[in-house]
């Protein structure tokens, strides 16, 4: 061990004695977190999610939106044109044999869904109906759609701009072609947008992709185990990521990698289990959806209330316009960036539109949200906030109440399904974070390790600290990623149609081959 | 047109058995032997972001490890004997791959040496010898 991992040690340790020796005080050091956390977060979160005036709805859902609206148009409907063109390429038909040992457009698009796929498909997608109803499914898969050309926008931009260092390894991102984009078309200000889109990243990777994480994981574990500090659970998650990130015990993180895929498909096997059993049901509750999408159908905010919870969590969830995928799709071994445009865009397609719908579907259909027999409208919780449901349950709870009125030994699968996507989404995420914070201050061993160390003590705050401030936080952070990446986008989006317009000339003409048949 | 032998080289006490085995063969019969050492590798298979960052450069080392510590040495011992010899370094699942080197280089068979794994190894593992048989596109000779 050298002696910049020894001091890192020595550090975490201390602070986790501190931690365990103000143990005594369990009950207050959640509280004290959370206080000290949701004052300091506060403003940022007002501004991110600060509504246009006179309405509720907040201009940062906008943004994604009408992004998201102006690449499917720009891209004439890219998503479902190249839909089919994008499973060759994950099959490897276009793979030239000769770069076998090379990142494989599958594999780019495996580590990114990774990334993606984990707590927002299961404890989002449960926010997102518990407070706006049924009816957010439909805008989020709405979302999900048109999500599809944002991701392949920025991820092309990704691989196209990356840097690839003279010892072979890579780094791509929006801080790259922020930079380099903007330079080659002789626009200012790309490096002013760089720097302030990894500033949000760092914080993105410490709010959603770590203490949303570490918070989930703590309330799927209270579920199984019954209650207990978050502290402690929060420990034990900053102990197990510091071995990884900063010990490079690789095996770990081998192992999860290869786990998480295994969790998702038991998820939405058994997703579709429950689904089939009910079959009777599923007209009813896309009846529900549609109904719910339009009108609201009694919800707390109505029908923007729905579209706002729909479009927030699928934005949350899948990532499109953030810009993160683009740091996970840069290292790809291919001659045609547009390439992995084509691919990253599967991304929402499974994650939105697949898994999060399959979530919502189970929940509606095994009837936790609770209906007024009445007027056939849902019934709100006392604090007129979100839905209530059977067992007053929300986030994760909730999804684990509806698998488990089917199968009740779900929930404990989920439990270890969620700490796995929790796992595995802080891993990705700490890469993320690492390489804004490089981008920032040069690369080099002890400004990296700094960075880590900062990343496990979130993992503490964030197992630690209730729900409420530490998901305003995490989405906060997320969406301010995507104003100054999609900002972006706008400019350097000329660049990816030529891209696209000589790469699918090229595949029509038979220039561009299969090598498999 | 001179027959070409491939040999599935990974080092081992096995493949040095059939490389020996092929040399004979080839002495006898004139042909010329390709050393073929496949890295085991799966386009499917999950990484993590640091690894994929990392792959290019690690490929790299792959393969000048393989070439310096497998390949290099082998082409050595068995060079002078008045057999021609080529060598192939690839990536991708062993046996599919030997099959395609034979199958683009026109070789006539394909020799392999046998690990000896048990049954049940074989059966939960899989052994390249019994892929081998199963699709090989010219004779293989798997040699003990």
């Amino acid at each position: 061990m050298n002696r910049l991992t020894q001091r890192a040690v020595l550090a975490a340790t201390a602070f986790l004695l501190f931690a365990g020796a103000a143990a005594a005080q369990e009950q207050t050091i959640d509280d004290r977190i959370n206080e000290i956390f949701s004052g300091a977060t506060g403003w940022f979160v007002t501004l991110i999610f600060s509504p246009f005036p006179g309405t509720s709805f907040p201009w940062i859902v906008a943004w994604l939106v009408i992004a998201a609206t102006v690449f499917t148009i720009y891209f004439g409907f890219i998503q479902f044109r190249a839909f089919p063109h994008s499973i060759a390429l994950v099959k490897g038909d276009y793979s030239d044999p000769n770069d076998a040992g090379e990142v494989s457009h599958f594999q780019a698009l495996a580590t990114a869904l990774s990334g993606t796929v984990g707590l927002g498909n299961i404890a989002g997608v449960a926010v997102a109906v518990g407070i706006g109803g049924p009816g957010a499914t439909f805008w989020m898969i709405l979302a999900g759609l048109m999500g599809m050309a944002s991701k392949f926008t920025e991820c092309t931009l990704g691989v196209k701009y990356r840097n690839e260092f003279e010892d072979g390894h890579v780094s791509g991102g929006p801080m790259y072609y922020l930079t380099k984009g903007f330079a080659e078309r002789g626009l200012p200000g790309g490096g002013i947008l760089a720097v302030l889109f990894s500033i949000f990243c760092i914080l993105g990777s410490l709010g959603g992709g770590n203490m949303f994480q570490a918070n989930q994981a703590h309330q799927a574990l209270t579920g199984v185990l019954g209650d207990f500090p978050g502290f402690v659970t929060g420990l034990i998650f900053a102990g197990i990521v510091f071995i990884v990130i900063v010990g490079g015990l690789k095996s770990i993180a081998s192992v999860t990698e290869k786990v998480v895929p295994l969790m998702a498909v038991i998820y939405v096997g058994t997703a579709l289990i429950i689904l089939i059993m009910n079959a009777d049901m599923i007209g009813w509750a896309f009846g529900q959806i549609f109904a719910g999408a339009f009108t609201g159908l009694g919800v707390a905010g109505g029908m923007v209330g729905a579209l706002i919870q729909g479009f927030k969590r699928a934005a949350f969830s899948n990532e499109a316009g953030v810009g993160s995928a683009a740091i996970a799709h840069s290292a790809v071994r291919t001659k045609e960036p547009i390439t992995e445009g084509f691919v990253s865009l599967l991304e929402p397609f499974i994650d939105t539109v697949v898994i999060c719908t399959m979530t919502a579907l189970v929940i509606i259909i095994t009837q936790q949200l609770m209906i007024d027999e009445a007027t056939g409208t849902y019934m709100l919780n006392e604090a007129g906030t979100a839905i209530k449901t059977v067992g007053d349950t929300s986030g994760v709870g909730l999804t684990a109440a509806a698998f488990g009125s089917t199968f009740s030994w779900f929930p404990t699968i989920l439990a270890i399904a969620v700490i796995l996507f929790a796992f595995s989404t802080m891993i990705s995420w700490s890469y993320y974070g690492l390489k804004a914070w490089t981008f920032l201050f040069g690369e080099g061993k002890t400004k990296e390790l700094v960075f880590k160390v900062i990343f496990c003590i979130f993992v503490v705050i964030g197992a630690s600290a209730s729900l409420g401030p530490v998901i305003d936080f995490s989405d906060a952070a997320i969406f301010a990623m995507a104003v100054v990446n999609i900002l972006g986008l706008y400019f350097l989006m000329p660049i990816v149609k030529r891209e696209v317009n000589s790469y699918l000339d090229r595949l029509k003409s038979g220039e561009i081959k299969k090598f498999k048949h | 047109m001179n027959d070409k032998f491939v040999v599935g080289f990974d080092g081992s006490e096995a493949a040095r058995r059939a490389l020996d085995f092929a040399m004979d063969r080839a002495t006898a019969q004139g042909a010329t032997v390709v050393i073929a050492h496949v890295l085991e590798w799966s386009p499917y298979s999950f990484l993590t972001p640091t690894e994929l960052e990392e792959r290019h450069m690690r490929r790299k080392e792959e393969l000048n490890r393989a070439e310096t510590s497998i390949i290099t040495p082998a082409k050595a011992s068995v060079e002078g004997k008045g057999v021609p010899v080529e060598t192939v370094l690839r990536y991708g699942h062993i046996a599919d791959t030997l099959c395609e080197v034979a199958e683009k280089m026109e070789a006539t068979q394909i020799f392999i040496g046998r690990n000896g794994h048990s049954r049940f190894g074989s059966r939960v593992f899989g052994s390249v010898a019994g892929n081998l048989v199963q699709t090989a596109p010219v004779p293989c000779t798997i040699v003990p």
